[in-house]
């Protein structure tokens, strides 16, 4: 019996190598451009030390702020009878495909010193979003919040309301049915989605540099003190880099099981 | 203290009315085809439906009586055991248990203490650490009736206990359910579409549907007499409740049925009316069962004949009417019924 031939097989075989390597290459580029002897010193500069308690202080406000306030809209996307449902998570996901340039330049507008809102908040108390953590908080959250909702919606989705009829007829009232049978159910994709998030924000750099500016010691997140860096030295940029690529490493290991595993 | 429902629910092309009452320590059975409003009903009687009309009540207090009344389903004290058992998926099997106690209040050392001797009572004390998933069906549904038990009902509500089992499990569930269901002393009300389930557990039956009752009473008058072709097909069979040593089952009745496969203790065994032939004198051949009988009453049910035989035979055939006319079968005519062994199916129970 003739066998079918394989050259097709080979043809996709060697370009998914070559795709491959447009991965693996820009990597293989950063560990060998690293100046491996300067390391510890480019990381613990007074800049870099900054930068990377700036990054921390920012990415886990941003992911704050995107549970406390992505848990309810979540919920109310997957449940509530709510009109013009695929509008409103279109809204919510626009921030994910927008430029994030275009999402900082949207934020200046709406809250910037200009805007009504940020005239009212500089004349009633003072407070001018721009420049300040707060600010960058702010970029990072509205970029980083819809991969939290959309992980939390479609867990949500998938609980088995069953579950929760079974739960209220043994006496649950809806606060326990919550806390008791869907949170529990959801826990791992709440964790997901926050880490999801939270490395969406971490990595966060068009609507920061745009809404919150580029101040050191405010701002200056690690991307911007990257992306400032190699400007000026290129080896202590490539060793923030390193930070950021170490930081997302362990987060793909953390959530192997969701995102790595063969189906 | 009764379970009463009259409920009156309009849900997509389904308009359901039913109105049933189901007294303390005994079983109702809601029998009918896929859609005939089983789930509803039990869905409305759980309080997971609100009633358009009718009303429910438990002791004389009322459930759900519209406008007025509508008791949310986490104060209704019912103990709901699902299809598909719907364990919580991310708690042990104790922990599933104790649920229904520590939703009311009762500290958690309490509540898992009375899981564990509730498991233990189930037969199942051995799995209480193990989540659901790690569960075998029979197990899982043993938690289930647990669980539900655990909320110290006044009344259990059962949606198709059994029907996720294999053969073998089912019959041993069905057997424990059957203790546990005597020792409750509420009203239990039961969804099934297995007739052999509804006479195991079971006192009455309602058949439902298309949303209606077409038939309800003591579940040996409704076997023996189903008043329709449909209500014939669901639960129209011949049960025979015995005692078998090895292939020979002597029935209560006092009948002697020959199996194909040897069985030892008290059983039920399950003869369709289709598989009973009728002959005017004795009849020779390979059937093993052989009896002869009189005529009780002649049915014409759609395109069948049902001719019932009286006690000790008690069986029902089901036959065409060219045959019934050719037997000429009258009430009272001596009759001779033929079953072959392999028709028979027997269950320990």
């Amino acid at each position: 019996m003739r066998r079918a031939p394989r050259r097709p097989a080979v043809a996709l075989l060697v370009v998914a190598v070559a795709a491959v390597a447009f991965f693996a290459l820009p990597l293989l580029g950063l560990l060998q451009q690293a100046r491996w002897s300067t390391l510890v010193d480019d990381l613990t500069s007074p800049g870099a030390r900054d930068a990377l308690r700036l990054s921390l202080v920012v990415s886990l406000g941003a992911t704050a702020l995107a549970l406390g306030l992505g848990t309810p809209l979540a919920w109310v996307l997957a449940r509530a009878a709510v009109p013009a449902r695929s509008l409103l998570r279109s809204l919510v996901l626009l921030p994910m495909v927008v430029p994030p340039v275009v999402g900082g330049t949207a934020l200046l507008a709406a809250l910037g010193p200009e805007s009504p809102v940020g005239g009212w908040l500089d004349d009633a108390f003072g407070v001018v979003l721009p420049g300040t953590t707060t600010a960058a908080v702010l970029a990072a959250a509205f970029v980083a919040m819809p991969f939290y909702v959309i992980t939390v919606e479609g867990a949500l989705r998938g609980v088995d309301r069953r579950l929760e009829q079974v739960a209220a007829s043994l006496g649950a009232g809806r606060a326990t049915v919550l806390r008791r049978v869907t949170l529990p159910i959801v826990g791992p994709s709440l964790v997901s989605g926050a880490v999801l998030a939270w490395a969406r924000a971490l990595g966060e750099f068009g609507a920061t540099v745009t809404f919150a500016g580029n101040v050191e010691g405010q701002t200056r997140t690690l991307p911007l003190a990257v992306s400032l860096r190699l400007q000026e030295d290129q080896g202590s940029g490539i060793a923030l880099s390193l930070v950021l690529v170490a930081v997302s490493v362990v987060v793909l290991a953390a959530l192997r099981d969701r995102w790595l595993r063969t189906p | 203290m009764t379970l009463l429902a009259d409920v009156r629910v309009r849900r997509g092309a389904l308009d359901l009315v039913v109105d049933l009452a189901v007294a303390s320590g005994t079983v109702t059975a809601v029998v009918g085809p896929n859609g005939a409003g089983k789930s509803t009903l039990l869905a409305a009687v759980a309080g997971h439906l609100a009633l358009d009309a009718g009303r429910i009540a438990l002791d004389g207090t009322d459930l759900d009586a519209p406008p007025d009344v509508f008791v949310p389903p986490e104060d209704r004290r019912l103990g709901l055991v699902p299809q598909d058992h719907l364990l919580f998926p991310h708690l042990s099997a104790l922990d599933n248990v104790a649920f229904a106690p520590r939703a009311r209040g009762v500290p958690a050392r309490e509540a898992r203490a009375r899981a564990a001797a509730l498991l233990e009572r189930v037969g199942v004390g051995a799995v209480a650490d193990l989540r659901p998933r790690a569960l075998s069906g029979g197990q899982a549904q043993r938690v289930a009736l647990a669980r539900a038990l655990a909320a110290d009902p006044a009344a259990l509500l059962l949606d198709e206990p059994l029907s996720a089992l294999d053969a073998r499990t089912r019959i041993e569930v069905r057997r424990d359910l059957r203790r546990h269901l005597v020792g409750f002393a509420g009203p239990t009300l039961l969804v099934t579409h297995d007739p052999v389930d509804a006479f195991a557990l079971a006192d009455h039956v309602v058949v439902l549907e298309g949303g209606r009752v077409t038939q309800a009473g003591p579940l040996a008058e409704v076997t023996a007499r189903p008043r329709s072709r449909h209500v014939a097909d669901l639960v129209g069979t011949n049960l025979l409740p015995g005692t078998a040593a090895g292939t020979t089952i002597r029935t209560d009745g006092g009948l002697e049925v020959v199996v194909a496969e040897p069985l030892h203790g008290p059983v039920l065994a399950t003869i369709p009316p289709t598989a009973v032939a009728l002959h005017r004198h004795a009849p020779e051949g390979s059937p093993r069962n052989r009896w002869s009988g009189t005529v009780a009453d002649v049915d014409r049910l759609g395109d069948r004949v049902r001719v019932r035989l009286a006690p000790p035979v008690g069986l029902v055939a089901e036959i065409t009417p060219a045959a019934a006319a050719e037997l000429g079968l009258r009430e009272g005519d001596p009759v001779w019924a033929s079953v072959k062994a392999t028709e028979v199916t027997a269950y320990p129970r």
